[in-house]
């Protein structure tokens, strides 16, 4: 395996008497889309900040690459804070400019790599207006090139798609992947199941300052399938029911004529091939499907699990 | 250019790029040289002139009032109601009446003379007429005394004594009025410049905070990076400001003096007057001149070369020690309308050491102005009054090493509570909070 682009180890945070993170490990494959969850205020700006060296942990190590953190990684590092604006009054041009310098590229290649990314959002026309001229959702695309300007190794994303119409965010979406597919590694923060869902490789989730979850999105979906699936066919409900016996458990059930649809929990060690071996001769099956829990709803059991 | 370099570059030409630095660089000037200038100007321009009417039926006075560039006077025997009813149709502002002599008491009749007005008349007007009168009221009382009149103007114009100081370190010394004046031009400017530019540090931080900016910058830079390059970037436009402003108003004076002063006090004319000295009017215009041409030399004599290098020093200083700690507050805050309660304790030092101004002028080294120009609170100010009286060059060292230790401290202490601040949105931090950031 190879070196992880970000290591934490057991890293403690705390602001006088409040501890923000506690013994939080966490790894970043290189190339990944990396999801860092977690309900407000468990931690997670604490620990980007940590990323990008806003703050020093108290305890702990932080690797970026390999090696230990230091100030030379920032350059390295591109971060869009949840909380982000623009200076006003600047013109847009030649804000971009301050901030690309201030990230360490040279005054020509941050004007030629800005005028490129202008053109490809076609906001060229946008150079010299003042940014208080510009919509929200015009100064989040502003924010984003910015962002991803000096093409870091590590881009750091918290809340990235609040603020855009569906279309923009779908921009914005291709162009996260389009990153990744040049080998940038990308870590979200975000309370957007759906886009953890559709985008994240592995998540760390975080809860009153710990770590409690994390791995690849599959394994952790895998860990939590509880054997439940639904399915839909025509025949007799009594007569599947009998044949079901012991063998599953059956959780909801609904029939309109001869069409049933039910949900079900295999029971013991009974396999999907059990099932149907019982319930073939009874009933003509139309569909059969595991099913699988969400994202959020993984988030809600391992947050609160005394609702289940 | 490093990061800090780039903060201060941004910094900087925002500010001095803005409509209202280019309007305050403009209009400072020419409101000192207005202030300088005008008075004189006014006094030069020739106002309307007034016409005075004067019925003398006691005969002593018609023929020798003597008339300035405002008041004119014409003389009449018309009686008195006849020339009253036509006097503001006549174009006449105000009619003298002396009544007949009576009983050949000056005393009785001096109170006998009224000034009619057609219209309002004004103080100085009445002063020049009065003194008019009662100079010829004066001669002739002499005159029945049997006293030259001439010879009492001619020794009355001859006394005027300058009182110079000379001090005894040999140095020659601009007069008291003259360091008095500049002491305190110079306090008010460093108590002006440290509010307006460490206002402005203050604004800008909120600015960067309340836009969200700031998280964005401190992730490509430290936070006491940001903090400096806007202090610094700050203090460059202050420093801009003011040298236009010495340039501006340099020019302007220089420009005024050549040519209206010098016209008035070039050698020729001088000479002139002194050759006309023995008739008494030209020795007291030459009176007027010396004393002009003595503040001239005055302002020329002060020792600019130590001044300005002084203020900019105590400007920068003060400025820093100040603008870290309005830096701090900006951090700390949500918005400019919690800066109040903090405000008031940082700046009271600053107030203080403003109004204990007048008590170091009427004392310039004694012992309460010594440590206030010492104490780096209130240096920048106290120092920049008592300079033009002279300080001992140690005192002058010990306050900026003082000044110099004092903005470093502070600005330690401010990045501390900058750093906690500027990351925390929502809530106003009491002082005890702030003290705790101290310590992380």
């Amino acid at each position: 395996m190879s070196v992880p682009i970000f290591e934490a180890r057991d890293i403690t945070k705390v602001y006088g008497n409040y501890v923000a993170l506690n013994n939080v490990s966490i790894k970043v494959e290189k190339g990944s889309i990396f999801g860092l969850l977690g309900p407000n205020g468990a931690g997670k700006t604490s620990l980007i900040r940590i990323i990008n060296q806003i703050t020093v942990p108290d305890q702990g190590e932080a690797f970026f690459n390999g090696e230990p953190l230091k100030p030379e990684h920032v350059s390295r590092i591109g971060y869009l804070p949840e909380e982000r604006g623009l200076y006003r009054k600047m013109q847009v041009g030649e804000q971009c400019m301050y901030l690309a310098q201030l990230k360490g590229l040279d005054h020509k290649t941050a004007k030629l790599k800005l005028r490129n990314w202008f053109e490809k959002f076609e906001i060229q026309g946008w150079w010299n207006k003042k940014v208080e001229e510009l919509s929200k959702g015009m100064a989040q695309k502003v924010q984003f090139i910015v962002t991803v300007l000096h093409e870091p190794e590590l881009l750091i994303f918290d809340e990235p798609f609040t603020g855009f119409d569906p279309v923009n965010a779908n921009l914005i979406r291709d162009e996260i992947l389009e990153l990744r597919r040049n080998g940038s590694t990308i870590i979200f923060s975000t309370h957007r199941m759906e886009t953890v869902e559709e985008l994240c490789d592995s998540i760390a989730l975080i809860n009153k300052s710990q770590k409690i979850l994390d791995g690849k999105v599959a394994d952790i979906k895998r860990e939590f399938r509880t054997n439940t699936y639904k399915m839909e066919f025509n025949g007799n409900m009594l007569g599947f029911t009998n044949a079901l016996w012991a063998g599953a458990e059956l959780l909801d059930r609904k029939q309109v004529d001869n069409h049933c649809t039910v949900t079900l929990r295999l029971a013991g060690n009974n396999t999907v091939n059990n099932l149907f071996a019982a319930i073939m001769p009874i009933c003509e099956i139309i569909s059969f499907n595991e099913v699988i829990p969400s994202m959020s709803d993984i988030f809600i059991r391992t947050v609160q699990p005394d609702i289940q | 250019m490093g990061k800090v370099g780039l903060i201060i570059r941004r910094e900087y030409l925002t500010r001095v790029r803005k409509k209202s630095f280019l309007l305050m660089t403009i209009l400072g000037p020419l409101i000192m040289a207005a202030i300088m200038i005008v008075p004189v100007w006014m006094a030069s321009v020739n106002v309307s002139v007034k016409k005075v009417l004067v019925l003398d039926e006691a005969g002593f006075i018609e023929g020798l009032l003597q008339e300035n560039d405002d008041v004119k006077f014409f003389y009449t025997r018309t009686p008195l109601k006849k020339s009253l009813s036509t006097l503001d149709a006549d174009g006449y502002f105000a009619l003298v009446h002396v009544p007949r002599f009576q009983e050949n008491d000056i005393n009785h009749l001096q109170r006998q003379i009224k000034l009619y007005s057609a219209k309002q008349v004004s103080l100085s007007m009445k002063l020049f007429v009065r003194n008019q009168i009662e100079k010829q009221i004066e001669r002739l009382k002499l005159q029945s005394q049997g006293v030259d009149q001439d010879l009492v103007d001619n020794v009355k114009k001859s006394v005027n004594v300058p009182l110079e100081i000379i001090p005894l370190d040999g140095e020659k010394g601009s007069g008291v009025e003259m360091n008095t004046a500049l002491g305190m031009i110079g306090g008010i400017l460093i108590y002006f410049f440290i509010f307006l530019f460490g206002a402005q540090v203050m604004r800008g931080v909120i600015e960067e905070k309340t836009n969200r900016i700031v998280e964005v910058i401190i992730s490509s830079v430290k936070p006491f990076q940001l903090m400096m390059g806007k202090i610094l970037g700050i203090a460059l436009v202050g420093l801009t400001q003011f040298l236009l402003w010495v340039i501006l108003t340099g020019t302007i004076y220089t420009v005024f003096m050549g040519t209206v002063v010098k016209e008035k006090l070039s050698s020729d004319k001088m000479e002139a007057l002194m050759k006309q000295s023995p008739d008494g009017t030209a020795v007291a215009d030459y009176d007027e001149l010396k004393q002009t041409q003595q503040m001239v030399n005055e302002v020329s004599r002060i020792n600019w070369g130590l001044m300005i290098p002084c203020f900019i020093f105590y400007f920068l200083g003060g400025y820093l020690l100040y603008g870290a700690m309005f830096a701090a507050i900006g951090g700390a805050v949500d918005s400019e309308a919690d800066t109040q309660q903090f405000m008031l304790p940082v700046s009271a030092p600053l107030i203080l050491s403003f109004v204990m101004a007048q008590t170091v002028l009427n004392d310039p080294n004694g012992s309460l102005a010594v440590w206030l120009s010492i104490i780096p609170f209130t240096s920048p100010i106290i120092m920049m009054v008592r300079l033009p009286f002279g300080v001992h060059y140690s005192e002058v060292l010990l306050s900026m090493g003082m000044l110099i230790l004092g903005f470093i401290l502070t600005t330690w202490a401010a990045a501390k509570i900058y750093r906690t601040g500027i990351l925390m949105y929502g809530k106003r931090p009491t002082w005890k909070e702030m003290l705790r950031w101290l310590r992380y």
